[in-house]
């Protein structure tokens, strides 16, 4: 079960640094889609003891969501806003490469120090939750259009998904259902204000978002 | 079956709103929900149901102790609605719907006792938020949903990682990672104390984000001063509320767990900031309706310092909550009168109002009055009463700070509303049709604030009752 799961941790990982290195807007969001599809996977891994029903439904809907229907809305927003390139961001791609694979490394380094449970010690469920985690955030930061920002905290989101699947055999399926379902609502949402801000603004730089001060 | 009806009646209420063809009439929908829910919520505040200690959703204790007042705030807020709306020419058909989701949604974060639940009902609050924020349609308003949904969005993400947490403590502890507030609190002890320490600074930081604590804050005065005045009052009083409740219930478990000084001190920290910041920032804005969002900032440090001080603490921030939530809905009411009447809500351009809206301009004046602890609204007592226990508890040096922060917030509040009443009004360059002080617009407010004095001259010893029960649940005595 070890090898799967860093496989496709291990996988959602490398995904990071993809983000982190491109500058083309459709290259990030279907990396993000894969990284969602690939963690959307775990639940058939972790529980492939006690499979039923509704952990296969989950599992798909997941995957549906996070890997077809959140990418076809970014992908929308994307095109109506006519941009397919972030340009000049705050962490240019060079450091923020840098600054995510030296974050992996310490992820990886300090998940030892942290009281974990032995079933969760020795693989990458922990040190990857926390470098998708660190992962959304340097993107949050650092990037200043709109879709780029929205990709960081579905990467971010990722992380926390990856970090609840911790308690897999705990959570009802119900709950998992409704946190996937606000976050799919929150990205049509998000996808409705962009299309505003573009037309509002004539652009989907962020910085240019600074009517509102003291 | 009552507690899940809180909920439902409003959720049917938004789809049927939803399909309602005539633009006109849509507002009523309001009202009439508003009314529904509140008399069903003082039905089960004066005969309170048994609850399952199991159950995911119920009208427990400290639902019965908040939400009852978050819905009298909301009928309300309903009935100015529909007086606010007829004025605007914009289509009601997403807010009407989008304000009783809001209203639905926050029933069911009071009610939840389940730490997934009561994560999603408050995601989904923020959610539903969005729509009221942009009602004004102007790019500054885009600008104000943006920062609210990745700064909300943000803190909100990180308290979904403070719950997973929360049940790893559960899981680390020998237990069975089940996060019903029911089970955290038989582990108590038993739970992980490093993974409880963990989960409550993540919990703190991110619904302290939803609360606007300083350093947290910055979306709040962008929404509340770009949103219609309804919005702010709602938001102020009633989702701020939730993430409130979200963690009083939290911190319950921080203590069975044994690390409730811990809990504690920080509560205190972050309270005093946030009325520093909020002070601070008073005396330096321009704009009333911002004001107004600082002043909420200020009033949820006020919270956090209240239960910070053990069982008395939370019974006046139980109280604090009621009389802030209705003081500032009337505050937020009478401020958005003035800012429709005026076009703009720049101390630098509206001057003289109460010549041109006297009534309102008395309404906030009152109101800015009673926000800032003048005896006898409500909001002077809950206060005396916070400085009490704190005195009590020995807390001398947070009471001094405290009370020069409210002194601060004096000065900064005055200075705004009574340059924004006072002085001679300024020339309109167009004639559009001059605002109407309607019996709508005007009652609303009045009652919100006739509703606080109440609260301070006379509180209901029904209310006393229910906060007392919070509290018990919140502290069971060994």
């Amino acid at each position: 079960m070890n090898d799967t799961l860093n496989l496709l941790i291990g996988l959602a990982m490398g995904l990071n640094l993809l983000a982190l290195g491109t500058s083309r807007l459709p290259v990030l969001i279907r990396t993000v889609a894969a990284q969602g599809v690939l963690l959307g996977l775990l639940p058939l891994v972790l529980e492939a003891h006690a499979l039923d029903w509704r952990l296969v439904l989950i599992t798909l809907a997941t995957v549906a969501g996070k890997g077809l229907l959140i990418p076809y809305l970014l992908i929308r927003a994307m095109r109506s806003a006519n941009i397919a390139r972030e340009l000049e961001p705050f962490i240019g791609y060079i450091p923020s490469l840098l600054l995510g694979a030296g974050g992996t490394i310490a992820a990886v380094a300090l998940t030892r120090y942290l009281p974990l449970l032995p079933e969760h010690t020795g693989n990458l469920h922990v040190p990857g939750a926390m470098a998708l985690i660190l992962t959304g955030f340097i993107l949050l930061i650092g990037r200043t259009k709109a879709i780029s920002q929205v990709c960081g905290y579905l990467i971010l989101e990722n992380g926390i998904y990856l970090a609840g699947l911790l308690l897999i055999s705990s959570t009802p399926i119900l709950v998992e259902f409704g946190i996937l379902l606000d976050v799919t609502v929150g990205v049509f949402v998000i996808g409705i204000i962009v299309d505003r801000i573009q037309r509002a603004f004539d652009s989907l730089d962020t910085r240019k978002l600074t009517a509102l001060h003291e | 079956m009552n507690a899940y009806l809180l909920i439902i009646i409003p959720l049917a209420g938004a789809v049927l709103a939803a399909l309602w063809p005539h633009k006109d009439t849509r507002p009523l929908f309001l009202p009439a929900v508003g009314l529904v829910h509140s008399l069903l919520c003082l039905a089960l505040l004066v005969k309170p149901t048994a609850v399952d200690p199991a159950a995911w959703l119920a009208f427990d204790p400290l639902a019965r102790a908040i939400l009852p007042g978050v819905s009298l705030l909301f009928l309300i807020c309903a009935c100015y609605a529909v007086s606010y709306l007829r004025l605007k020419e914009q289509d009601n058909r997403v807010f009407v719907p989008a304000l009783l989701l809001v209203l639905g949604l926050l029933s069911a974060g009071h009610q939840a006792r389940h730490l997934g639940i009561l994560w999603i009902a408050t995601e989904a609050v923020t959610l539903a938020c969005v729509p009221l924020i942009h009602f004004n349609g102007t790019p500054r308003s885009f600008e104000a949903t943006w920062k609210y949904l990745l700064v909300g969005g943000t803190g909100i993400a990180l308290s979904l990682l403070g719950s997973i947490c929360l049940g790893y403590a559960s899981l680390h502890g020998g237990g069975s990672g089940d996060i019903t507030f029911t089970a955290l609190l038989a582990q108590g002890p038993g739970l992980s104390r490093v993974w409880v320490l963990t989960a409550w600074v993540l919990l703190l930081v991110g619904y302290g984000t939803k609360m606007g604590l300083a350093p947290m804050h910055t979306w709040k005065p962008d929404a509340y001063g770009e949103s219609p005045g309804i919005v702010g009052a709602l938001l102020a009083g009633g989702v701020t509320s939730v993430a409130f409740m979200a963690l009083l219930r939290i911190k319950s478990v921080v203590h069975a767990a044994g690390a409730g000084a811990v809990a504690d001190r920080t509560l205190l920290a972050i309270g005093l900031f946030s009325a520093l910041i909020a002070a601070l920032f008073l005396l330096r804005t321009r704009d009333f309706k911002r004001m107004l969002a600082y002043s909420s900032v200020e009033h949820m440090g006020i919270l956090c310092i209240a239960s910070s001080l053990g069982p008395p603490g939370v019974w006046a921030a139980l109280f604090h909550v009621w009389s802030n939530g209705l003081t500032k809905g009337a505050l937020f009411l009478s401020a958005g009168n003035l800012q429709a009447a005026a076009n703009s809500s720049s101390i630098d351009e509206v001057r003289g109002m109460s010549k041109v809206l006297p009534r309102s301009s008395l309404l906030l004046v009152a109101g800015m009055f009673a926000i800032t602890a003048c005896p006898p609204f409500g909001p002077f007592f809950s206060e005396l009463l916070i400085v009490r226990t704190a005195l009590a508890a020995g807390q001398g040096w947070a009471v001094a700070l405290f009370l020069v922060c409210l002194l601060l917030a004096f000065f900064g509040l005055s200075r705004i509303v009574l340059s924004v009443v006072d002085g001679r009004p300024r020339r309109k360059k167009t004639n559009a049709a001059p605002f109407r002080e309607s019996a709508g617009l005007i009652l609303p407010p009045l009652l919100l604030l006739v509703a606080s004095l109440w609260l301070g001259l006379f509180t209901p010893d029904l209310l006393k009752g229910a906060w007392s029960a919070a509290v018990l649940q919140l502290f069971p005595t060994p």
